[in-house]
């Protein structure tokens, strides 16, 4: 994609079930066609590793949010309680580490939940008010796409993933131009 | 010798669903005008918030001397109440996210109403402390943050301190989960929409597309969430049992207290998801995704977490025995035989007796039988929280000191309140928001849909009957 396209004409195809659909991005690969994308009403397993998804690596983000959480509990406890402002309470030692412990691993679940929550919307281009472009609106009900990207297709590609289409048993083929 | 083969399980949808089917029967409720019940309900539960804003109101006015709690028992009902409220919550999490990494397909179905009766019981619960501290106006004072007033920092030793960082991190969690698994079904409805009803739900559907990317993160984020979700509800009802377990009270100071109140707390909560799937799924016609099964499902965790607080009840009491100490055995003689006998029976009844019942496969199925067990083992729970609320407080060391506490107009005034809004926020819910989640069911639609059970059980069926030929 380069700076001349304002627009992606895209050319996709819906499936009625998600065994037609693997059946169909399996021959997508083994026909070396590239795929723009593949959207479906819900998650479709065994689908990443045909596609060729890389697995989610939202979870070590997690990890890393969640350490944050852990050391900004403990040493803020820590800090306050020995070096702001010490005091004694009911005998206790000034650094009290078992009852920093509850207050600790709240915060780690906390910085984790709000920080992966927020990384997913982020990187996958969500979040209040946004809108991304909409293929069909069946993909959220019943239809299962696949799309190819034609904007810069040859008419010879064009035309594999027409019959592409028609093997593989979709149901319907549509183009439609999206905002790139 | 015949293979060991897995039984077929009973379908989860029932009635031969397609996909195109359950966007349908699961949008509508939020399609179509309210009806006259949900009017009527709505405006019932609007009047009873109004009624506790009032008492709200009233209490900040006046003070908390407009409260029964006296010098002796310094708090009850509101305790009572915030224990009950956290307590309710706790099976919306179990649901989603325990039963999560269970792999319980069973959970598709209530997941969703579970989740939004954790949030909104947590919102009640945490009205209780936020204005039993008398100023509620100076509420933010028990979050640590850098002030001009030393700067004078909370006390981390404190339980209650604990108990507000639980609180707070559980409903944040606990919303953040609830809306992400929201935004693929706010997309469906977004794109069945015209208009402004359009507008609102493509705000609320965050841009989602259903994309095969997004759609592995988003099951990587549920996982997770889950996963820390987990020990995070398991920690917070632990932390409000903290709150009665550090201190030196007799009855109170038991190391039992944590798991205890866990299983109470799940027991009850599973109760409450009961009352409301059993109203739910006859008001929008849900019996296809909330199935009997569903129920029988939920009233086995019912039977076990209710068999565990009743273990734990007759530990107490054993324990307290074989100590020799005095103190503690007159504590529990207190609360069996005290002033408030009455509350300990109504609490052995209906969390010890009645839930034994559901050993009885026939009355674990039967709708009418559990919709009652549910609103017994909610007045059981409420009361196990006022034993060991008021009734230990009530006979303190001093026999000078005893007392007796009971409700005011205001403080019944501020639980009917809660109550008030809990439903109030519940009937906002099933008509914004699909009670069930669309995408989820439609996933376990290939394993759990009658139609394709059927299949399987036929083709089981042909396979046993084929076995004997081949040896």
């Amino acid at each position: 994609m380069g700076h001349h396209h304002t627009s992606n004409h895209i050319i996709y195809g819906l499936y009625t079930d998600e065994t037609d659909l693997l059946k169909a991005v399996q021959k997508a690969k083994d026909d070396h066609l590239d795929i723009f994308n593949v959207y479906t009403p819900f998650p479709v397993h065994g689908l990443d590793p045909i596609l060729g998804l890389a697995e989610s690596r939202l979870h070590i983000t997690g990890f890393v949010y969640g350490l944050l959480g852990t050391l900004t509990a403990f040493l803020g406890m820590s800090w306050i309680f020995t070096r702001d402002w010490p005091v004694i309470f009911g005998g206790k030692p000034y650094w009290p580490v078992p009852s920093f412990i509850p207050i600790t691993f709240e915060l780690t679940v906390l910085f984790a939940a709000i920080g992966m929550v927020v990384t997913f919307y982020t990187v996958s281009g969500m979040g209040p008010g946004i809108t991304n472009p909409i293929l069909d609106p069946r993909i959220t009900d019943d239809k299962f796409c696949i799309a190819f990207n034609e904007t810069t297709a040859t008419d010879g590609d064009i035309n594999k993933f027409k019959s592409f289409f028609q093997e593989t048993g979709a149901s319907e083929v549509n183009s439609k131009e999206i905002d790139a | 010798m015949s293979a060991p083969i897995s039984p077929v399980r009973q379908p989860l949808i029932t009635g031969s669903k397609t996909y195109h089917q359950i966007t349908e029967d699961l949008c509508s409720p939020t399609e179509r005008a309210p009806n006259a019940t949900w009017v009527i309900a709505f405006l019932i539960s609007v009047s009873v918030l109004g009624f506790g804003l009032f008492c709200i109101a009233w209490t900040i006015w006046k003070g908390i001397g407009t409260w029964g709690s006296n010098r002796t028992i310094g708090w009850a009902w509101d305790i009572t109440n915030f224990v009950w409220w956290i307590g309710i919550g706790h099976a919306g999490t179990l649901i989603s996210a325990i039963l999560l990494l269970f792999r319980q397909k069973w959970r598709t179905g209530v997941n969703r109403a579970a989740e939004a009766m954790t949030i909104f019981a947590v919102l009640c619960a945490a009205l209780f402390p936020g204005i039993h501290v008398g100023r509620a106006w100076v509420v933010f004072y028990f979050f640590p943050y850098p002030n001009t007033r030393g700067p004078l920092w909370p006390n981390f030793n404190s339980p209650l301190l604990w108990d507000l960082f639980a609180i707070s991190t559980y409903f944040t969690v606990s919303l953040l989960f609830w809306y992400t698994g929201l935004v693929p079904d706010f997309a469906t409805v977004r794109d069945r929409a015209k208009g402004i009803r359009k507008k609102v739900y493509t705000f609320l559907a965050f841009g989602w597309t259903g994309a095969a990317k997004h759609w592995q993160r988003w099951e990587s984020l549920s996982l997770v969430l889950a996963g820390i979700a987990t020990p995070l509800v398991l920690s917070v009802h632990t932390i409000v049992s903290f709150d009665f377990a550090t201190s030196v009270i007799p009855g109170w100071h038991t190391t039992i207290f944590p798991p205890y109140f866990v299983a109470g707390a799940i027991f009850s909560g599973f109760a409450m998801v009961q009352t409301l799937m059993l109203i739910t799924r006859k008001v929008l016609n849900l019996q296809d995704y909330i199935t009997v099964e569903h129920i029988e499902s939920m009233n086995k965790v019912i039977l076990a977490t209710g068999s565990i607080v009743g273990v734990a009840y007759l530990t107490e009491l054993f324990i307290a025995w074989y100590s020799g100490y005095i103190y503690e055995q007159f504590a529990f003689f207190n609360r069996a035989v005290g002033i408030y006998w009455w509350s300990y029976f109504g609490m052995m009844a209906c969390n010890v007796i009645s839930p034994q019942f559901f050993w009885n496969k026939k009355l674990r199925r039967s709708i009418t039988f559990t919709f009652f067990m549910s609103i017994f083992i909610n007045i059981g729970m409420w009361f196990e929280r006022f034993v060991i609320i008021a009734t230990t407080l009530a006979r303190d060391y001093l026999p000078s000191s005893w007392s007796f506490y009971k409700p005011t107009w205001v403080e019944v005034g501020i639980y009917l309140g809660t109550m008030g809004l809990f439903f109030t926020l519940y009937l906002i819910f099933v008509r914004v928001a699909p009670v069930v989640a669309i995408a989820e069911v439609k996933s376990i639609l290939k394993a759990g849909g009658d139609q394709y059970v059927e299949k399987h059980k036929a083709h089981h069926e042909k396979a046993e009957l084929e076995a004997p030929a081949h040896h």
